[in-house]
């Protein structure tokens, strides 16, 4: 389209969300390695240069390695759950199933609660003795357990939230990908003699690829970002068996006020994501198109 | 949403179990919440007891309210996603008319840097952030909180997208009568978007009235606390074990979007698709 407006109309225009992107997305992100490098700055003792002492201290915590190592978890069970998850209630809410309005209802209502209140709400369901957990186990007559004071399950407890509070939410895509799909598909699949499961595995699941790679990134960037109910259940215990990268970072930019720690902490946060962005060029580009 | 296709029918005893198994999981699914309205709407002798005929009560509401200033809470949170929806949509709009209607050197690598911030979300650079909002002197504003959100990248490439589907006809339509850059975007761009800022509001409005990591750093008084922070606030320290008076207040802090989901469920549902497909 031929101009309509003075060459610095777009520049104008794109200015006040530059200015804010730049201040806290580019800027931060570049200030955050440069302070890596440096040291806290103490009373009477101001920053100074200490090269890689900040990365140097990181390999030797044995918290950081906990964090990282949970935080690998977290992802590794997370992700595939609850898209495996999402993938079967789309399909299920999609179908002729009876009261799937509820359904998809039960589904997607955690989505639209806060972490924090999930949380809330999660810590009284695991409560030893009173939770409904409980109560069930009790029932069943299995032995009493605290779920969040076990550092052999207190992680698991906190993924089985992380899934319950983010599968709903990507089956919201599974659904819109699956209504877009022609029936004429499966009435040529059908022709052609293919059974169910072939059509499932064959049509269905391929076409569903776009969708799947969009929440596979999604779910990949909340494993790093989804730590709110932290706070509430664990405070990343018993004995850091729960602590996750993010919450870390918060404790030690925010209980003990090591900031130049916590600027190394967060350089492999973003490295981390770095590599997720990295993965979605890769391969999620070929099918998007942002043009 | 209509069902699409039924050639693939299971057989009924398959279909039977899928059945099963589908409510099964939406039983479990409902389960915690269900448990939280129980306790919340039964005095506290009830909480863990489930009988048929258990007084139903709206006390721990009365008490749970009392015992925070959750009065002042709800008015943050209110203020704080109104202003942040109102910031992201009018600097969104004019990002995203840049990059889908003019041709500018550098337009790529401006659209590069802005979607950067879909990866690298200010959620994650806390520590950096702080510092700057102390250096700023906003440390403890409704302001801190919302600024490092103002400029979306998912708001301007959500908006983007739909304004280069906008036909050219009916710019140059309004042009020919003469009507300046901005007027073509109020004219012609915006209405033509409704649905997106529609689509876009509740997906950023619950983002917002949720987000917990961000504002519990920023923030360290009654007056600028949002929600989420004064429940976490609230329950964390003076309560003790009170089951009763900490789900009512979780369900309180919430209701304000549940109820909104109940009752356009359907336009939630189709604002997250609409949001999520691209």
């Amino acid at each position: 389209m031929k101009r309509f407006a003075p060459a610095v109309t777009p520049w104008l225009l794109l200015l006040p969300a530059l200015t804010l992107l730049v201040a806290f997305t580019h800027w931060p992100a570049l200030a955050t390695v440069v302070d890596s490098v440096f040291s806290t700055a103490k009373k009477g003792r101001p920053s100074h240069f200490t090269g890689l002492d900040n990365y140097r201290s990181m390999v030797e915590d044995d918290v950081f390695w906990q964090a990282l190592w949970n935080n690998a978890i977290y992802a590794v069970a997370t992700v595939p759950l609850s898209i495996a998850l999402a993938i079967a209630m789309a399909l299920w809410v999609n179908s002729r199933i009876p009261g799937r309005g509820l359904l998809r209802l039960a589904y997607f209502t955690p989505t639209v609660l806060p972490m924090i209140a999930v949380a809330n709400i999660w810590l009284f369901f695991y409560t030893p003795q009173y939770g409904l957990l409980e109560q069930a186990t009790q029932w069943l007559g299995w032995p009493s357990h605290n779920w969040l004071g076990d550092k052999h399950t207190a992680l698991g407890a906190i993924i089985v939230v992380a899934v319950w509070k983010e599968a709903g939410f990507f089956m919201i895509f599974y659904l819109a990908a699956l209504q877009q799909i022609p029936p004429s598909l499966a009435e040529a699949a059908a022709l052609e003699g293919a059974s169910r499961s072939q059509y499932f595995r064959r049509v269905l699941f391929p076409l569903l690829m776009p969708t799947t790679l969009f929440v596979l990134i999604n779910a990949l960037i909340n494993s790093v970002r989804m730590v709110d109910h932290l706070f509430v259940m664990t405070r990343g215990g018993p004995d850091n068996a729960s602590t996750l990268l993010l919450y870390y970072i918060y404790q030690v930019g925010f209980s003990f006020w090591d900031t130049g720690y916590a600027a190394a902490l967060t350089v492999v946060v973003l490295a981390a994501l770095g590599i997720v962005a990295f993965l979605q060029l890769r391969f999620l580009d070929r099918r998007t198109h942002y043009q | 949403m209509t069902p699409t296709t039924h050639v693939f029918r299971p057989a009924p005893a398959s279909r039977a179990l899928e059945t099963v198994a589908a409510w099964l999981l939406g039983l479990l699914w409902i389960l915690p919440l269900a448990y939280a309205v129980w306790t919340a709407f039964h005095p506290s002798a009830f909480s863990t007891r489930f009988e048929p005929g258990a007084p139903l009560t709206l006390q721990n509401f009365v008490n749970a309210w009392k015992a925070a200033p959750f009065a002042r809470y709800f008015l943050n949170t209110t203020l704080l996603v109104t202003m942040i929806i109102a910031a992201q949509i009018v600097l969104g709009t004019l990002a995203a008319y840049a990059l889908a209607r003019f041709e500018f050197r550098g337009r790529e690598l401006v659209f590069g840097l802005i979607l950067l911030q879909l990866m690298v979300m200010p959620d994650v650079l806390i520590v950096e952030n702080y510092s700057t909002m102390n250096t700023l002197g906003l440390r403890d504003t409704l302001l801190a909180i919302g600024l490092p959100y103002f400029a979306s990248a998912f708001g301007i490439f959500l908006l983007r997208q739909t304004f280069k589907t906008v036909p050219k006809e009916l710019v140059d339509a309004a042009r020919v009568e003469g009507a300046s850059a901005l007027q073509v975007l109020m004219k012609v761009y915006v209405p033509l978007a409704k649905p997106v800022y529609l689509a876009y509001a509740l997906v950023s409005v619950s983002y917002h009235w949720n987000n917990f990591l961000w504002p519990l750093i920023v923030t360290n008084s009654v007056e600028t606390r949002p929600l989420t922070v004064g429940l976490q606030v609230f329950s964390s320290t003076d309560q003790g074990v009170d089951w009763s008076i900490i789900t009512a207040a979780t369900l309180m802090t919430s209701a304000p979007l549940l109820v909104g989901f109940l009752l356009f469920q359907r336009q939630f549902v189709q604002s997250f698709m609409r949001a999520g497909i691209r």
